[in-house]
């Protein structure tokens, strides 16, 4: 499953929603009310609002419940103890990454940081989608910990805006399968 | 019913009001235009239609940047302006103190620009504006910076001025918010809308303009003293507090044209409430702590931040939702709607801000933050809510103050076809950069991978449509601003009434 495409389709499905709604109520509009009328959409509209509050409220609640019990970001100031360990650097218009290759299967952790300017280090898939990203800030190192499950070349890219060599500040990271596999 | 009075006497404008609602509108409509151009050439060149250098590119990236965030400032301070001072005295100069301070700021911003070659983007984030690489020199950031601090300036003085009238008025911020009222009592029913949201844009831009006052001076010492070094986390946690509640502030202010005007055009009364009083003090609070959204992917940034960004994030849908924009749909159900070109865009502002935030608060979780941060899918949602949703609130007050010159509301063929150019322009131009974003296309790039300029493309179509829409808009309300009062101006006319 692509994150990128779930959060596509729960955007065009809520956007749609939105829409509909909108499309509902403006083709009513044009359709006044008498009072016993008026009376009646009142009552139906402050039942549905709270039915509305009430399934935010389910969202809001399992949402935060879903996205956050485990936090998304490895803790930043203790060891980790993974094994694979890759030192990102960036500077206007390059990257240092030591090592470039690593192995699928296994967490790798990238601590990044900068020389010069704001940076961000995204990974893209083979596939062409980013994996994971974090900023490249000068003066702190950003640490990151993701497992790759495919072996391939993955792209790295600067997502941050540092100059007129943003968009060609690129380099790559060779996925190797998992040792022993 | 005062409320429901078309064209009240209290909105007239006349002498030196009138001079300067037009220079503001004027300036407002034209920058559009202009800003839009600039948009539409870096989606032209992204979709390799129009050769844009690098250099031209992030300079036309910087200028459109700052230049709508300002000019969408400047056009809904003229909202706020217009209907705040029915309710509290407002001076006349402070209001044009602003629009000169902004004026010279702008003119500081496109010479540093245009002239000076800077590139580091309306975020100035420290401290990309001191590594210009030999594009730009430490003055042009400077130059830049010293625009950013009149604009500032002369905000904080409309600001002030604003706070004096609604504090002699109301006698104290909390008061014309309504918080009296939030548990118990009888809410007064004549208390305006338009001061609850204005209080709530003082308090709450104020004290962005401050951040943003602290971190330009602070950037402005490091270019010409650099051992003064500055935190790049705090810079930038600075800078985004600060640019986070300056763009929100326009949806504040615009908003309440939406408040003022619907009612008039639905013939429905749209009363005062105590959701409605609960919605601004929960978005009073929550614009002011939702900024670390911005800085999910700064990984030393504290995690209760981080955590506080997305919950407030989410919980931001609650008082669009649940009360602004579902107010507005119950206000037009079953009413008497009079479809010209005011109601219909204060109904697709709804329709902007509604949708444009879904995608908006998806950004706001970290897990998502993570393959969506500086995507495409950030300009898809924040040109949503702002070309779809902040924009019509201000074009609304326009057109409704054009149809109070020529006598009726206007709706000319001309207008009918403009209105759907513009909209369905600016939904296939949101849409394609949604797309792009989730095709994991950077954002602000100069030049894009071949597998990415298909949504440039159709971004570029929907780009055309919206400049020729707000073309149309921006002369048609020049004209109609520039026009002398219909004969017997229909100061006081009747609204449209239901049944």
């Amino acid at each position: 499953m692509i994150l990128q495409n779930v959060v596509w389709t729960i955007s065009l499905v809520g956007m749609g929603l939105v829409a509909l709604g909108f499309v509902y109520v403006i083709r009513q509009a044009g359709k006044p009310a008498d009072d016993a009328a008026t009376r009646k959409a009142a009552h139906t509209s402050n039942l549905l609002r709270r039915w509305l509050f009430g399934s935010l409220l389910v969202i809001f609640v399992g949402g935060t419940y879903a996205t956050l019990h485990r936090f998304p970001i490895a803790p930043q100031h203790t060891p980790l103890d993974i094994h694979q360990v890759v030192d990102v650097v960036g500077q206007q218009w390059s990257w240092q990454i030591t090592p470039d290759t690593v192995h699928a299967g296994s967490p790798v952790e990238f601590r990044v940081t900068s020389k010069d300017v704001n940076h961000d280090f995204a990974v893209y898939a083979p596939d062409g989608r980013i994996a994971t990203q974090t900023q490249a800030m000068p003066g702190f190192t950003n640490k990151i910990v993701y497992t790759f499950t495919q072996p391939g070349t993955y792209k790295v890219m600067c997502l941050e805006y540092c100059g007129i060599g943003h968009a060609p500040m690129t380099s790559e990271i060779k996925v190797v399968a998992a040792s022993g596999g | 019913m005062a409320a429901l009075t078309m064209y009240p006497d209290s909105e007239r404008l006349d002498g030196g009001n009138r001079v300067a609602f037009n220079l503001y509108i004027i300036t407002a409509v034209t920058l559009f235009v202009l800003m839009m151009l600039l948009g539409l050439t870096m989606r032209l060149g992204q979709a390799t239609w129009l050769s844009v250098p690098p250099d031209l590119f992030y300079r036309i990236l910087s200028m459109h940047g700052a230049g709508m965030v300002g000019t969408a400032a400047l056009a809904t301070t003229a909202v706020m302006w217009f209907f705040l001072r029915k309710y509290v005295r407002l001076h006349l100069w402070a209001f044009l103190t602003n629009y000169v301070m902004f004026m010279l700021g702008a003119l500081c911003i496109i010479f540093a620009i245009f002239v000076d070659g800077y590139g580091a983007l309306w975020t100035f984030l420290y401290p990309l504006p001191v590594h210009g690489m030999g594009l730009w020199s430490p003055n042009a950031a400077a130059l830049f910076m010293l625009g950013y601090l009149l604009i500032g300036v002369g905000m904080l003085v409309f600001y002030l001025d604003a706070a004096a009238g609604i504090i002699r008025v109301h006698g104290n911020l909390g008061r014309a918010l309504g918080l009296q009222w939030l548990f118990r009592g009888t809410i007064d029913p004549d208390h305006p809308k338009a001061v609850v949201a204005s209080t709530m844009v003082v308090i709450a831009n104020t004290l962005g303009i401050l951040a943003g006052a602290v971190v330009l001076v602070m950037g402005l010492v490091n270019i010409y003293y650099p051992e003064m070094a500055l935190n790049a986390l705090v810079a930038k946690n600075l800078i985004y507090w600060f640019g986070h509640m300056y763009i929100n502030a326009t949806i504040y202010m615009g908003v309440i044209a939406v408040y003022e005007l619907l009612a008039r055009y639905s013939g429905k009364p749209y009363p005062i409430s105590r959701p409605f009083l609960w919605s601004w003090a929960v978005s009073t609070l929550f614009v002011i702590i939702v900024f670390p959204h911005h800085l999910m992917m700064d990984y030393a940034e504290p995690p209760w931040l981080v955590v506080m960004g997305q919950v407030v994030s989410w919980g931001a849908g609650f008082p669009v939702f649940l009360v602004t924009v579902y107010g507005a749909l119950t206000n037009i159900y079953r009413s008497n709607m009079r479809w010209t070109m005011p109601s219909r865009l204060l109904i697709l502002s709804m329709f902007g801000w509604a949708a444009g935030i879904v995608p908006a608060i998806l950004d706001g979780t970290v897990r998502i933050n993570l393959v969506m941060h500086n995507t495409q899918w950030v300009p898809g949602h924040f040109h949503f809510y702002l070309l779809l949703g902040v924009l019509p609130m201000a074009l609304a007050l326009m057109f409704h103050v054009i149809g109070q010159r020529a006598d009726a509301p206007p709706n000319t063929a001309a207008d009918r076809l403009g209105f759907p150019v513009y909209l369905i322009g600016g939904l296939i131009f949101v849409l394609a950069f949604l797309d792009a974003g989730h095709l994991s296309v950077a954002r602000r790039m100069a030049t894009h991978l071949p597998a990415w300029t298909a949504t440039d493309e159709v971004g570029s179509i929907g780009a055309i449509l919206v400049v020729l829409g707000m073309l149309y808009f921006a002369i048609r309300i020049t004209v109609g601003l520039l026009k002398a009062p219909a004969r017997g101006e229909p100061h006081g006319g009747t609204a449209n009434t239901a049944g």
